[in-house]
């Protein structure tokens, strides 16, 4: 068996223009695939999870809760549909972004601290925006993945009322874009996970519970209702309802508004991840 | 390799310097490094060694003065030249959710490798560390000599010019240490260049052709292991040791001894040519050490000569 570095020296000569340019886009693609390597050691308990949480979720809200509703008389003020029905697109859209938000904090302080991946990383011709986008790209599929099996979880219910909730999916993974992507750059600035438990409870579980996903926020006290307004989870969860109850036609402006605002905060997240990468990385 | 009479410098440092905010951590040192070559930054714990190390890894930019590393701008070309270089930081960074080969493959894949090419290189790599029994284990169990060498290798599995190494063996039990030089001796032997930062003199004095002795941010020395001794210290040193209490007492008494007297907390250190003498002078002069040790000279007197201080507080 040959000495690996045999031909380390001699051979590896190359200098000034005789060195080679590696390219931005297999270092970005390798950045990805790390992810890939990663999620492939644990994606059976995974995937199990993403067909359990929305399985779980749609008996006990959908059905169990929902059958309150139904009986209430809640079918007129949610449109004519049932509160399941109602409900699964919503919930789509929150689980996902959920999800991802987690997926954009611990994999953030492993790779500058616990496992110090992206430094490994950074030691090669891969550049802080490649890094970043490979962790973002991953983060994108991943979403789209868990939303597309809540999304089958649904039509199993028999909770899908048009075709169009297949469209719920993208509007999930954009959502969960907007709000992994600020958090993949807040998170660079910190060492440990005690601003993210904050950012959690005071932050997330309240955008779950209030943003129309189990309610419509015309429910909600008018300041509340501004709230919801200034946070994409609403966008999101409207949007992804409007399309998967076919009721886009009702509101075109709002719901255009709801697809400019979660694409504005998700490109300002994205470019905040690369910079904050670079100044990580780059001391 | 081809005997040009002075090949051209793989790395060039002129007034190489870094500064985070109002803090300098390396002040404007100059040094080559020249293909197949060992080259040393020496130095205690904070004298910039690693920052100095960081810039030329090309992943801290250079607040002032020259770099070019294979006649290439870091500022310009960092991750073209990253390509060509090999880093062992003095942190371990393998992905410990990773297999042992996977961490080799996978780093082979940031420097552009098809996967055949980098599962093939992993392979001979993980011969060349001696983890090939290793391979599917997990990261985390490896002994900390394992995951060192296994660091090596992938530092290696671009087949780099240069092979940076930061504090390689700290932490690391004796035997584990003399496994690790060996492999960076025979990685030496066969040409590549070696750059590494260390604050052992022992491991100066095994690995490195020639080396720099840095001091609160600058050189304050340069030449190959023997040259800095024989420049900075004389041939041999003799260790006194004194009861507690009495060192203070006999200082006077030294004078003249060798051709210099070093005064440590716990013990007094005579430079001479001949150290046995010394010892028997002094013996003649009436002083009782508890204990007497000559010795060689070190790059460690080179240091305290040059200092004041020790090397490893």
């Amino acid at each position: 068996m040959a000495v690996a570095g045999q031909q380390l020296g001699p051979r590896a000569a190359g200098r000034g223009a005789g060195v080679p340019r590696p390219s931005w886009r297999s270092g970005a693609r390798a950045s990805y695939e790390h992810q890939w390597l990663l999620y492939s050691r644990t994606w059976r308990g995974s995937i199990f999870t993403s067909f359990a949480q929305p399985a779980l979720f749609l008996v006990a809200m959908g059905m169990g809760l929902g059958s309150y509703v139904d009986a209430g008389g809640g079918a007129q003020a949610l449109g004519g549909v049932s509160y399941l029905e109602w409900l699964a697109p919503g919930l789509l859209v929150s689980s996902v972004m959920q999800g991802s938000v987690i997926a954009a904090t611990f994999p953030v302080l492993a790779g500058f601290h616990w496992i110090r991946r992206f430094h490994a990383m950074h030691a090669t011709p891969l550049t802080p925006s490649s890094i970043a986008f490979g962790l973002l790209a991953w983060i994108v599929t991943r979403a789209t993945l868990v939303g597309a099996i809540f999304m089958v979880v649904i039509v199993l219910f028999g909770a899908a009322v048009t075709p169009g909730i297949i469209l719920t999916v993208p509007v999930a993974t954009l959502t969960a874009l907007a709000f992994a992507a600020p958090m993949a750059a807040y998170m660079s600035t910190q060492r440990d996970t005690s601003s993210f438990n904050a950012i959690w409870r005071f932050g997330i579980t309240p955008l779950f519970l209030f943003s129309g996903t189990f309610f419509p926020i015309e429910q909600l006290p008018e300041p509340l209702q501004l709230a919801a307004w200034l946070f994409p989870l609403w966008h999101g969860v409207d949007l992804g309802r409007a399309l998967a109850l076919g009721t886009v036609w009702e509101n075109p402006p709002l719901q255009l508004a709801h697809l400019v605002i979660l694409t504005v905060v998700a490109t300002a997240g994205v470019v905040a991840t690369l910079v904050m990468f670079r100044r990580r990385l780059e001391r | 390799m081809t005997q040009t009479p002075a090949p051209a410098p793989l790395i060039h440092a002129r007034g190489l310097t870094k500064r985070f905010g109002s803090l300098t951590a390396v002040d404007g040192i100059d040094f080559d490094v020249a293909p197949g070559e060992s080259f040393g930054f020496l130095g205690p714990n904070g004298a910039g060694k690693t920052s100095a190390m960081r810039m030329v890894a090309c992943v801290s930019p250079v607040t002032a003065g020259t770099l070019r590393i294979l006649d290439l701008d870091p500022a310009v070309d960092g991750a073209r030249i990253r390509g060509r270089l090999g880093v062992v930081p003095q942190q371990d960074t393998l992905d410990t959710e990773l297999s042992v080969r996977d961490n080799l493959v996978m780093y082979g894949r940031y420097f552009g490798l098809t996967r055949a090419q980098s599962r093939e290189r992993a392979n001979d790599l993980l011969d060349f560390a001696q983890l090939s029994e290793r391979a599917t284990d997990k990261v985390e169990p490896l002994s900390g000599g394992m995951k060192r060498r296994l660091t090596i290798a992938r530092a290696l599995i671009n087949e780099p010019s240069i092979l940076l190494l930061d504090e390689p063996t700290t932490g690391l039990d004796p035997q584990a240490r003399h496994l690790l030089w060996e492999r960076l001796y025979r990685l030496k032997q066969q040409g590549v260049t070696l750059v590494l930062t260390t604050h052992y003199m022992d491991e100066a004095e095994q690995l490195c052709d020639r080396l720099v002795v840095m001091d609160k941010a600058r050189i304050v020395a340069q030449g190959s292991p023997r040259s800095l001794i024989t420049e900075w210290a004389t041939r041999e040193v003799t260790e006194l040791r004194f009861p507690a209490g009495v060192q203070e007492t006999i200082v006077g008494r030294l004078e003249g001894l060798g051709e210099r007297i070093e005064l440590l907390p716990d013990r007094v250190l005579v430079y001479s040519d001949d150290g046995e003498a010394v010892a028997v002078a002094a013996h003649a002069r009436g002083l009782v050490p508890e204990t007497v040790l000559v010795r060689r000279s070190s790059l460690e007197d080179v240091f305290l000569r040059l200092t004041g201080r020790s090397l490893v507080d």
